[in-house]
């Protein structure tokens, strides 16, 4: 009988312990997947963060190093510069990387270090509590904005994606997301696609996966999942923000 | 072998490339911005890696990635850049990584000034960052010393997967000296067979971490490190005693100060006081028992301590270590102003005079 589908050997057998509904267990597949299926799970060194994915080195199948809080990118720095053959991946959520992390992300892409960053985006704290992320909307509730966000207050959420694309030493940066099958294929595409890219030595990559986070947001799954397409994306657009592939190359003076 | 003339800051980066340093983090920051600035021209030459980090923190946790994939890795900085890696320096303790963090300390608080201090001394011997965790804190008193001790710091720090600091001051980085390179002996030291170079056809995998989220195994890995510091003081305690063995008086002191101290002992001998230099090189370990051992002895009255800090901070393992046998004065300068001899001669008259 033909094996039409079985858990990739990018990721171990220990339980995840997300919340149910989480979207984290869905974005590690696909990177797990995407290891297995580059063939990279021998040789890759992925590094952690504060946040819900802190016990991510208890569940990819490769080294793995738990970082600071924010400072992953740094970490993969000094990984990477120290072993340039080997693949080097952050994974990171929203208050790792848009805030606390922003000096570390912003000079990593800056520097074009030739790592991969996962970047969760929820919205909101999860690991903490719910509390208010850079990335929190306008008029969300979180426990540190329990009347909702408000700009006169916190200013307008940050679009990462967009902000790091500016940066010459970032190669590829897209958003995506893992609501249903068509996205989450284009999710794996991106993620693959970033990869690649590293590991052709062009760069920094950066992929965006906006993802759910029922407990802290206060709603069942579905509704989260609905939650994400009428509020997210809307502010967060999907796509391929850029990719310096399908820029036309300019001819040098 | 032939003397050479250093620079101390350059002297520093040239001992940590012959120690076998694979990559160097930093910041500029005076006074030891020669250090990053000699490396970024000769780890290239050598293979190595340099990276100049868009800060403190950054750079010590290049240091802490590159440690974890098994390299030899180095920062340096000073005091408030120092103060900026404490939370690096505490996930590498906590993470059992080897590394070497050379402080060119300065005067503080605060942005405090660029001469040299050494207020730094709390911060480096009690951790510094959060949690139960020792660095081994190595005190040179010349470039030579800096240049010994770098070349050992790095075998220090692997053998024990433990942090190494190198604590000087400003003067130590700043002044030129001359210098032999000498063949500092090698330890035989354990395989990094736990770094995450990627498995590479190894059956499991590694992971380098500081995280024990259960209390009980937390407090496990709590009591494995304090065994390990355990092993550090009962092997790694450094320290000089320079005509002790007959001083009515002992002066302690580390680095610039002891360089004093020690044409102060001189003056005082000339006077017809018979005193002695007690300086710790291990800042941590601290040679607390032979402190003791000496402030026992019926010869010595009385103990003075002095230190390029206000409040005087070795001052308190100093009163551990003689442990209330004979008084102790105390005679410090702090933000860059250096005690002279005529001070120190004066303070330990009067230290000797009370005592009698």
């Amino acid at each position: 009988m033909a094996i039409v589908y079985q858990k990739s050997k990018g990721l171990t057998d220990k339980e995840l312990h997300y919340c149910p509904g989480c979207n984290h267990g869905i974005i590690h597949k696909l990177v797990a997947e995407v290891m297995e299926e580059l063939g990279i799970l021998d040789n890759t060194i992925g590094v952690c963060p504060v946040g819900c994915s802190v016990f991510a080195y208890n569940y990819f199948n490769c080294d793995m190093q738990e970082a600071a809080h924010g400072r992953a990118p740094a970490v993969a720095t000094g990984i990477k510069r120290t072993h340039p053959d080997a693949p080097v991946f952050t994974y990171q959520g929203d208050g790792d990387l848009a805030s606390i992390g922003t000096a570390e992300i912003v000079h990593a892409a800056m520097r074009g270090e030739k790592i991969t960053t996962i970047f969760v985006n929820n919205a909101i704290y999860g690991m903490t509590g719910g509390q208010m992320a850079p990335t929190t909307l306008i008029g969300q509730k979180a426990t540190t904005c329990p009347l909702g966000r408000t700009r006169e207050q916190a200013g307008m959420p940050i679009r990462m994606s967009e902000m790091l694309a500016t940066l010459d030493g970032c190669v590829y940066a897209e958003r995506v997301c893992v609501t249903d099958i068509p996205h989450l294929n284009k999710a794996k595409a991106a993620i693959k696609k970033a990869f690649q890219k590293q590991l052709a030595g062009e760069g920094f990559t950066f992929v965006e996966v906006l993802s759910t986070c029922p407990t802290n947001w206060g709603m069942t799954p579905l509704k989260s999942v609905q939650w994400l397409k009428d509020n997210m994306i809307p502010y967060y657009p999907l796509g391929c923000i850029k990719d310096t592939d399908a820029e036309p190359k300019t001819e040098a003076n | 072998m032939e003397k050479e003339l250093w620079k101390g800051n350059e002297a520093i980066a040239e001992a940590a490339i012959r120690a076998g340093c694979d990559c160097f983090f930093g910041y500029p920051i005076t006074p030891q911005s020669e250090v990053p600035e000699y490396l970024s021209l000769h780890m290239p030459e050598h293979g190595k890696v340099f990276v100049q980090a868009e800060s403190e923190v950054a750079a010590i946790n290049m240091v802490y990635g590159a440690a974890g994939a098994g390299m030899r890795a180095m920062t340096s900085s000073s005091s408030p850049g120092i103060s900026l890696k404490q939370e690096g320096i505490t996930y590498i303790a906590g993470a059992e990584l080897p590394c070497v963090i050379v402080n060119c300390m300065r005067g503080g608080p605060g942005l405090g000034t660029i001469q040299p201090a050494q207020g730094d001394y709390y911060q480096a011997t009690r951790g510094g960052g959060n949690g139960d965790y020792r660095t081994v804190v190595l005190a040179p008193s010349n470039v030579q010393e800096a240049v010994d001790f770098m070349q050992e710091a790095f075998d220090i720090a692997d053998q024990y997967r433990n942090p190494v600091v190198l604590l000087a001051d400003g003067l130590i980085g700043q002044m030129m000296e001359p210098i032999v390179w000498h063949d500092v002996p090698k330890r035989k030291l354990p395989p990094k067979d736990w770094a995450t170079t990627g498995r590479r056809g190894r059956a499991h995998t590694n992971v380098i971490n500081s995280l024990y989220i259960d209390p009980d195994e937390c407090d496990r890995h709590n009591m494995h490190l304090e065994e390990k510091y355990a092993e550090i003081q009962k092997n790694e305690v450094r320290f000089e005693c320079r005509a002790c063995d007959d001083a009515e008086l002992i002066l302690t002191a580390y680095g610039t100060p002891a360089r004093i101290a020690i044409t102060a002992i001189e003056t005082l001998r000339e006077a017809g006081i018979r005193a002695g230099l007690f300086r710790p090189i291990t800042l941590w370990p601290f040679p607390e028992k032979a402190l003791h051992e000496l402030a026992g002895s019926d010869h010595v009255k009385a103990v003075l301590d002095v230190e390029m800090s206000s409040s005087g901070q070795m001052l308190d393992d100093v009163r551990l270590g003689v442990e209330g046998q004979k008084p102790i004065s105390f005679l410090g300068h702090a933000g860059g102003a250096i005690p002279t001899v005529e001070e120190i001669v004066e303070a330990a008259q009067k230290a000797l005079k009370e005592a009698k």
